[in-house]
């Protein structure tokens, strides 16, 4: 909570004002009987005319202070819960984008999401309300509750039995609703799954003809989830009439306790009236804070799950500047573009087997390193250490010969170039996408790199070439226009070193094959990693590294590999049965 | 201003339409509105008459206030039984026009245009239907409740007010339209910062969409800082619509019940000087005082309803939208959920004839994207589609399965023009493996079962056996019972089960998207021989990458730009030495 109410901090004088002109307005309000009875009072008794239009421009008065009082309050209020939640937002937003690889699978990009959307929103109208009634409402019940005991104690002692009743009625039903609030929403989750499920597989809904079963299923889960509703509905509109019951009951109580002290002499007829009225107030009030205390907690429910996320250390740690860690370091510039993998072991956190076990190797400037093997073999986590997106279990991993570990925040990055498996692209021009690389580059070196990922005719066949329109996830784009982009995006940044995660999957062969030769003939000494199901994409590598379950299964040459790794071959026969010396199929394992 | 109160009124004119269809509920609502307003207001009366009763010390009439405190016993019962029966039915609308929204909302998804689709993103659609549904229901339900019940306390209240002095009861009259001015005018404005800020969250929530879903990209560019910048400027806009959207929306109140005061004290006013004219007593103006501030009362509330209102036909107007565009042409029929076998049609398999004839089509209209299109696919004939990427391989799909319609030329199966047959009675001929693997989040066995719902359990084990599938679901916590979440599987061993749910229901033709591209290497061959079986007698089309695949076609149609520019088998376009040649070439100049 200390930690949200930070974010209230610039806005100190408004979050004071808020509530303070709220008070000044409840106190005027307060004020109006008075004027009216001195009307009646003194006024009519009198049949001065002229003192009653003075009084009834009094009133009119306290009104437009009222009004003054009121704006002023929601002026301010309105500043610092919108202004509570802007800083609130940019805080975690930027928190989140400095969380670790680990750190964000384990807490889930949906889960991130709604914190920075609905549960902000919901802080913020928390703040708001909290701001405008949080005393007041207070205010009001104390003031008639004092002045109710001063006009007879035992009279108010109805309503001393009354409030706690009251209180049990309505926060009871808070209680039960709640978690049945819950069980809507766990509903309500499980429509919009199908919603965003009918939106995504639309074609092959349509393929497969199953609309009206979607449709069907749909409305099962719909016609749930207002069956819910409405039982939880009957439960909590209950609240009103059960409240507006007891009220009465209590007044009724009061009554017939004031007509016997009025009948013992202890009380007059008006202390009935003014009791009456008061209490009557009172419990407005009470019933008010009763939604108020609703809101108020929602808010801080949604505060605490912001401020968890808030609290989860970023996961990794970086130094300020370089340390030199590699005692081989003769000279740094020979190890420009080397990476060294030194046994290195990893797990991703939960998991219970590591997705890689022991890798040692190393790779020079220049060199092309390709990578295969099968589905699940650990080649994206091994591509994922290079520039320590996770760091590893155990050994270690040296880029341009220092420990990844030993270098500043974002240094590393710097010198990557990295295609990822999944071919994101996000909503602006392409131009845009591709000064991601590197923000300062020229047109020229923009077209450099669209050349090399041979994405030229892509860009050339949009009308406004590389101010072209990329919406949301790429989606005006085919999958193999999308992933030569990326390509070029981290070839714009003119990488030391450049990692292919299996990034020409969905390239045609001749794409592919045009792609490789041309990031080969790259200008300056790029080293490559290759990963990639398909042989033919790394046969040229100067080194094949070959995983299976997480180890190396095999290291050098693509004929190194052809005479000495049986699972290389394997792979290689697969792919070319028509090479296989003896023709017949590779038996399948 | 006033184009936006139009376009408001419009709308609320067809939130009105769906909520006509509860008339009966409606007017029960309304009666039992009328029936606890009624004695909610009476109460008060006979408490005073009961205090009346309570004079001074030993002149109490204890009988006389036993009466009247009975009889309000009995009436605060029936007003509060009448007032929850209320708001159950007002529950029971507010939560079937949800409902009813999101089914029509779920039903015309199916039918729209995919061009429609394509163009909205996931996120809005799914917030419209979901979170802008339930605005409107919150708004409608407050609005139910607290303005039948605002507008039967005037009318009520007026009654008694008439009944003390005609004069002041004028008064009043006169001078409360000014409250609901006030309300109309603030509103307008809360409405047009309440869009603005709606739309600036929805810039906002797709970038966060971007950036927090595509986080790996924006770490592995460093783009952190950027993304924090663009985050800001955003947040800064959005905080500004904000603050004047709650401001705005929150100085309704205060306003009306400023008139209100005013109006209290011309009443005070007006009363005070016709008692001292002797034309009314202090007791009629302490009524009169009550009811004028009971009287005003709903008009808060009232006005506290319209903001509401003006946010929920806010959403309501996203929501129409959605389900206001058009259909596509001749759209399957959904059914109304109540027929139990919708798929279970008879379609007679195809032979497999398909026949293109000068096709021409475009995404959009100002570039030509097909051609002069024609070809013509006999019966088990494999067609492979190759050239490079963008070359309009994947629009052949949407011609195909109809997913967008040519804009000339025809296209038959059978001889028949797909524009006359269903597109259920099409689409059944074909069976389809998209390159983007799309499973539903219910069980494996759902999921391969999907186009054949009533598969047994042989079939399918049988099925996941020929895709190679059977290995890893035996090996799954819950084997074939197992519910797919988001990263349950492999991306290849999704690919894997579109495989199998497609070898299940075995259709006349298929359409194959690059479907081994990322499909483990090892099982990769055995995947090619299964499809070589599955696509034996049956006409297929394969968007190719695999060398295999395309030498075993007995058509290859080469494209490039949205043309086919060449077409034939492997030997005789490798004879042609044309552009095919210099693909197939390039492909084997890195192997060896």
């Amino acid at each position: 909570m200390k930690r949200m109410l930070a974010f209230l901090k610039d806005y100190k004088k408004e979050s004071i004002l808020a509530p303070a002109f709220k008070m000044l307005e409840a106190f005027f309000d307060l004020l109006v009987p008075l004027v009216v009875a001195d009307i009646i009072d003194v006024g009519i008794a009198q049949g001065n005319n002229s003192y009653v239009i003075k009084r009834v421009l009094i009133l009119v008065l306290l009104a437009f202070v009222g009004l003054v009082c009121s704006i002023t309050a929601q002026y301010f209020a309105a500043r610092a819960s919108v202004g509570f939640s802007t800083g609130l937002r940019q805080a975690l937003f930027d928190h989140i984008q400095n969380l670790s690889y680990s750190k964000t699978d384990k807490l889930g990009t949906s889960t991130l999401m709604t914190r920075l959307t609905s549960d902000i929103n919901q802080a913020q109208n928390g703040v708001n309300m909290g701001l405008r009634l949080l005393l007041r409402s207070p205010f009001i019940v104390f003031g008639s509750m004092i002045m109710a005991f001063t006009i007879d104690a035992q009279c108010a002692l109805v309503f001393a039995v009354a409030i706690p009743v009251l209180s049990i009625v309505v926060y009871g039903i808070m209680i039960i609703t709640i978690p049945l609030y819950r069980k809507v929403q766990g509903k309500l989750d499980v429509v919009t799954g199908l919603t965003r499920e009918n939106l995504t597989g639309v074609r092959v809904i349509r393929a497969f003809r199953k609309e009206p079963d979607q449709v069907r299923d749909f409305d099962r889960s719909n016609i749930d989830l207002t069956k819910t509703n409405e039982f939880v509905g009957r439960i909590s509109s209950l609240m009103n009439p059960l409240t507006y019951v007891l009220i009465n009951l209590a007044t009724i109580f009061l009554i017939r306790q004031g007509a016997v002290r009025v009948n013992l002499g202890s009380l007059q007829q008006g202390d009935v009236v003014a009791l009456y009225n008061y209490m009557a107030q009172m419990i407005v009030e009470l019933v008010k804070l009763a939604s108020l205390i609703i809101t108020i907690n929602r808010a801080i429910a949604c505060m605490g799950r912001v401020s968890r996320i808030l609290e989860t250390d970023t996961g990794m740690e970086y130094p300020d500047a370089v340390i030199q860690t590699d005692l081989q370091t003769a000279d740094p510039k020979a190890q420009k573009g080397t990476v060294r993998f030194d046994h290195v072991t990893f797990t991703y956190d939960g998991a219970g087997a590591p997705s890689l076990t022991d890798i040692s190797f190393t790779a020079g400037p220049g060199q092309t390193i390709g990578i295969i093997g099968g589905t699940g073999s650990g080649k994206s986590s091994l591509a994922n250490l290079i520039p320590r997106f996770y760091d590893t279990t155990d050994g270690t991993v040296y880029v341009d010969g220092q420990d990844v570990k030993s270098y500043p925040k974002g240094e590393l990055i710097s010198r990557i170039g990295i295609v990822p498996q999944k071919a994101e692209l996000f909503s602006g021009t392409i131009r845009e996408n591709l000064l991601w690389g590197n923000p300062d580059a020229d047109d020229e070196a923009l077209w450099d790199a669209v050349r090399t990922a041979q994405a030229e005719e892509v860009v050339l066949n949009k009308d406004n070439g590389l101010d072209a329109r990329v919406e949301q996830n790429g989606r005006n784009l085919s999958g193999g226009q999308r992933q030569r982009l990326t390509i070029a995006r981290a070839l714009v940044k003119k990488p030391e070193i450049l990692i292919l995660d299996d990034s020409a999957s969905a390239l045609d062969f001749a794409t592919d094959a045009a792609l490789r030769k041309a990031i080969h003939s790259m200008d300056g000494n790029t080293t490559v990693f290759i990963v990639s199901q398909r042989a033919s994409s790394i046969i040229q590598a100067d080194c094949i590294l070959v995983l299976d379950d997480g180890m190396l299964a095999g290291m050098g040459t693509h004929d190194e590999l052809m005479q000495n790794c049986a699972v290389y071959q394997e792979i290689y026969y697969s792919q070319f049965p028509e090479q296989k010396p003896d023709g017949r199929e590779v038996p399948a394992v | 201003m006033k184009k936006e109160n139009s376009a408001g009124s419009v709308i609320l004119r067809k939130v009105l339409k769906v909520i006509g269809n509860y008339k009966l509920l409606l007017a029960a609502s309304i009666v039992l509105a009328a029936v606890s307003v009624v004695i909610q207001l009476y109460v008060p009366i006979l408490f005073g008459d009961a205090i009346d009763r309570i004079i001074d010390t030993g002149r109490v009439d204890f009988n006389g206030v036993a009466y009247y405190l009975s009889r309000i016993l009995i009436l605060i019962l029936i007003s509060g039984i009448a007032s929850w029966i209320m708001n159950l039915i007002n529950n029971r609308m507010a939560y079937k026009v949800v409902e009813e929204i999101r089914s029509k909302a779920i039903r015309h998804i199916q039918v729209l245009p995919l061009s429609y689709l394509d163009r909205h993103s996931t996120g809005d659609i799914v917030s419209r239907v979901i979170a802008d549904a339930d605005q409107l229901s919150d708004g409608l339900l407050l609005g139910f409740t607290q303005l039948f019940s605002g507008v039967i306390t005037i009318l009520v209240t007026l009654g008694f007010m008439l009944s003390k002095n005609l004069l002041v009861t004028g008064l009043v009259i006169l001078l409360t339209p000014l409250s609901f001015f006030v309300a109309r005018f603030i509103a307008s404005r809360t409405y047009k910062m309440f869009r603005k800020q709606a739309e600036t969250r929805d810039a906002q929530t797709a970038l966060i969409e971007e950036m927090v879903g595509g986080s790996r990209v924006v770490k592995a560019f460093g783009y952190e800082k950027t993304a924090s910048r663009r985050f800001a400027e955003l947040n800064k806009v959005l905080r500004d619509y904000s603050q004047r959207a709650v401001f705005y929306s929150s100085i309704t109140n205060p306003s009306t019940r400023f008139v209100n005061n005013v109006i209290y004290a011309a009443v005070a006013l007006a009363g005070a000087l016709l008692i001292i004219n002797g034309q009314l007593t202090v007791g009629g103006l302490s009524v009169l005082l009550n009811y004028s501030n009971q009287y005003m009362k709903p008009f808060n509330d009232i006005s506290s309803v319209v903001a509401e209102l003006q946010n929920a036909l806010a959403c309501a107007s996203r929501i129409f939208e959605l389900i206001e565009t058009d259909p596509e042409k001749d759209a399957v029929s959904i059914g109304d959920g109540t027929d139990d076998t919708p798929s279970a049609e008879v379609i007679p398999a195809a032979e497999g004839y398909v026949d293109i004839d000068d096709v021409f089509f475009s995404y959009r209209k100002d570039r030509q994207l097909i051609e002069n299109y024609t070809l013509h696919a006999k019966p088990g004939m494999r067609i492979a589609i190759v050239g490079p990427t963008g070359c309009g391989k994947t629009t052949m799909i949407n011609l195909l399965m109809r997913f967008y319609d040519a804009d000339s030329g025809s296209i038959k199966v059978d001889g028949r023009s797909i524009y006359e047959m269903s597109r259920h009675e099409l689409r059944a001929q074909y069976g389809m493996v998209l390159q983007d693997t799309w499973l539903s989040n219910t069980t494996v066995r759902d999921n391969i079962r999907f186009g054949k719902p009533d598969a047994t359990e042989d079939e399918i084990i049988k099925a996941a056996r020929e895709a190679h599938s059977w290995e890893f679901i035996r090996r799954l916590p819950q084997g074939l019972d197992t519910v797919l979440t988001e990263d349950s599987l492999s991306q290849g061993q999704k690919q894997l089960l579109c495989i199998t749910r497609v070898m299940l229901c075995l259709p006349p033709m298929l359409i194959l998207d690059e479907a081994t591209s990322s499909i483990d290497t090892r099982t990769e061959l055995q995947i090619q021989e299964a499809f070589d079986k599955l696509m034996e007698g049956r006409t297929s089309f394969i968007v190719a990458h695999r060398l295999s695949t395309i030498r075993s076609a007995d058509v290859i149609l080469v494209m490039k730009d949205g043309h086919i520019i060449e077409q034939g088998s492997h030997n005789e376009l490798m004879e042609q030495d044309g552009f095919y040649k210099h693909l197939y070439n390039s492909q084997f100049a890195n192997t060896v």
